[in-house]
């Protein structure tokens, strides 16, 4: 159940819409940064505040890369594999990151701090290799700088992840 | 040199809006209001030559003109700022810097058009520049420049931001339009065209970010002023470049259209990364096909590019350096397309895994004389999509297998990658 602020906010969202629906993607991303991911219990409060069936809210929920239909760690991690990343090496770098933290690529860690994921281009092509934790993008990576923003993302503790990417 | 998008910027930091009047900003909303018609801030546009910067390279003005201006109900006016084909990032970069040229763009896009409510279209993980722009339409509204009766006139506009949560498919048209009604974003059938039935059925116009930012000073300079800025004679303008890969300093410049290759990477990019040596490029993005040595002193322009069997696209420059496995590096590319598929077509679901598993194949040293074939068969089929996902796909494949063929084959004889 999510608290009666949060539905009043949603609600006022949807209601500033042209239509119900055009909202979904604010509304799926404020019950994930509620619930931490986009629960079967979230997918149902979408659908009646949206005036969807939960299957239609479904189709959409597992379209988006940033919309997590299952639970995830405190902060996601995302690496650009794509060209200009791949050309800056960031294989290395998804190496390092899956050796320390003894994740395969789609793992959270033991301790459910870190998801890591692989992502396509983050449209900062100009300093790669490059990772984003939680909200905070790290560029122009070397195994050392992972090590550091791992560090410094640990001792600033959880962020739920769903807000990362929006403004 | 002249700066028209990058004119206002600051380094390190966003314009202000005071900063950005004063530089003489919004004088361009103000002439169109007061002096010139709808029509008539339609056809500078044509006679500027504006073309999509997005990538498609298509007549800006004659895309508003095939807007119906009779048909009863709303009409639409999108921005597309998602902007995610690989190696692009010219739209964030102005953004980041200046929110506000965009925004008197779309606002005398709305005015030419006829369009009463706007849209922005922002990627995930551009949340600086919607901050910029969010913060920006507060301060155009304040000043009379957005909303109703803007400079007391009777035409009003107001622009929202939609905040996308990722997918390379929602910046193909008709896919970002089901984006934005809020229903799964897979493309949908052309005809009927966006311009006669788009968003919610009316008539829409999408339009890149980057073509939108150069609609003020079209509108301010004249056309033929905007015409002028280009190196090549058919060319119109400036353009934004975004180099990444092997050189020097990767930067994101705006040049003249028509500037050469050779002269952005000896440029603005401080040449080759120290120690290495040019070998192909990627002009225009992830599904452009590659250019190389022998292409260096093409004028970067839509035709010229084109002509040489390529496409200038978004403007992205990916350069590879001697050394560099292309065949390893098609494989990465096609393998974001795989992924990349909405699904909704057999050919794109089904072809793009098929030619990743192929250039797997050949890049692990298992592949045959044979497959060459096949990956020539599939750049010819994979044109009969849905969308243009798929041909833009193919488009690397295509460069690799018209200029890089010999490295192909290389792989299959030695049983291995050559470069490993």
């Amino acid at each position: 159940m999510i608290p009666e602020q949060l539905k009043k906010t949603l609600e006022a969202r949807v209601a500033h819409a042209f239509s119900a629906r055009e909202a979904a993607v604010d509304v799926m991303k404020d019950l994930q940064f509620h619930y931490g991911w986009l629960t079967d219990e979230a997918v149902g409060e979408a659908a009646e505040i949206l005036g969807l069936s939960r299957l239609q809210v479904e189709e959409l929920a597992t379209f988006y890369e940033m919309i997590y239909r299952r639970p995830v760690g405190n902060k996601m991690i995302h690496i650009c594999d794509s060209i200009s990343c791949w050309n800056a090496g960031y294989e290395k770098i998804l190496d390092h990151l899956k050796a320390r933290l003894g994740v395969e690529v789609g793992g959270t860690t033991a301790d459910g701090q870190f998801t890591l994921v692989p992502c396509c281009c983050m449209g900062r092509c100009g300093d790669g290799p490059l990772i984003s934790i939680g909200s905070t993008i790290y560029d122009n990576l070397t195994p050392e700088l992972v090590d550091q923003a791992l560090e410094l993302e640990r001792l600033s503790g959880s962020a739920a992840p769903e807000h990362q990417g929006q403004a | 040199m002249e700066q028209v998008l990058f004119r206002h910027n600051r380094p390190g930091r966003v314009v202000t809006f005071k900063e950005y009047c004063d530089e003489g900003g919004f004088n361009a909303l103000r002439k169109a209001i007061s002096e010139m018609t709808p029509n008539e801030v339609q056809q500078a546009v044509i006679d500027s030559g504006l073309r999509g910067r997005g990538g498609a390279g298509f007549s800006t003005g004659r895309k508003w003109s095939f807007v119906p201006r009779d048909l009863p109900g709303p009409r639409w006016l999108i921005c597309n700022c998602d902007e995610m084909e690989p190696g692009t990032y010219k739209d964030r970069v102005l953004l980041e810097h200046n929110p506000y040229s965009l925004i008197e763009g779309v606002t005398l896009a709305c005015y030419a058009l006829g369009v009463r409510h706007a849209f922005i279209f922002i990627r995930r993980g551009y949340e600086k520049a919607a901050n910029n722009l969010a913060q920006g339409l507060i301060e155009a509204k304040e000043a009379g420049l957005l909303g109703k009766r803007i400079l007391a006139s009777e035409f009003s506009v107001d622009i929202d931001l939609h905040l996308s949560a990722g997918r390379y498919i929602c910046g193909e048209e008709t896919a970002l339009i089901n984006a934005l009604e809020g229903k799964r974003p897979n493309p949908r059938s052309k005809p009927p065209f966006p311009a006669t039935k788009g968003l919610w059925g009316g008539p829409t116009v999408v339009n890149n970010v980057e073509t939108l930012a150069n609609v003020p000073a079209i509108i301010a300079k004249g056309p033929g002023w905007f015409k002028g800025l280009a190196r090549n004679a058919e060319g119109a303008g400036m353009k934004l470049f975004c180099v990444s890969g092997a050189v020097k300093n990767r930067v994101c410049v705006e040049l003249p259209t028509g500037t050469t290759l050779r002269e952005i990477i000896d440029g603005p990019c401080g040449g080759m990364k120290p120690g290495t040596k040019f070998k192909a490029c990627i002009p225009g993005g992830a599904s452009t096909q590659f250019l190389t040595p022998e292409h260096l002193d093409v004028p970067m322009d839509y035709d010229t590019v084109a002509k040489v069997g390529s496409r200038l696209g978004s403007g992205a420059i990916i350069v590879f350096e001697e050394g560099c496995c292309l065949v390893a590096a098609t494989l990465n590319l096609i393998t974001f397309f795989a992924r990349e598929s909405c699904g909704w077509c057999t050919p794109c679901r089904e072809g793009l895994p098929f030619v990743k598993e192929v250039l797997t194949r050949i890049e692990a040293g298992a592949g045959e004389e044979r497959d060459i074939e096949i990956l020539r068969e599939h750049v010819k089929y994979l044109n009969y999509t849905f969308c243009a996902l798929a041909p833009g796909a193919m488009a690397p494949l295509d460069g690799l297998l018209r200029h890089f063929e010999a490295e192909l084959r290389e792989h299959i004889v030695q049983r291995k990658c050559p470069f490993k």
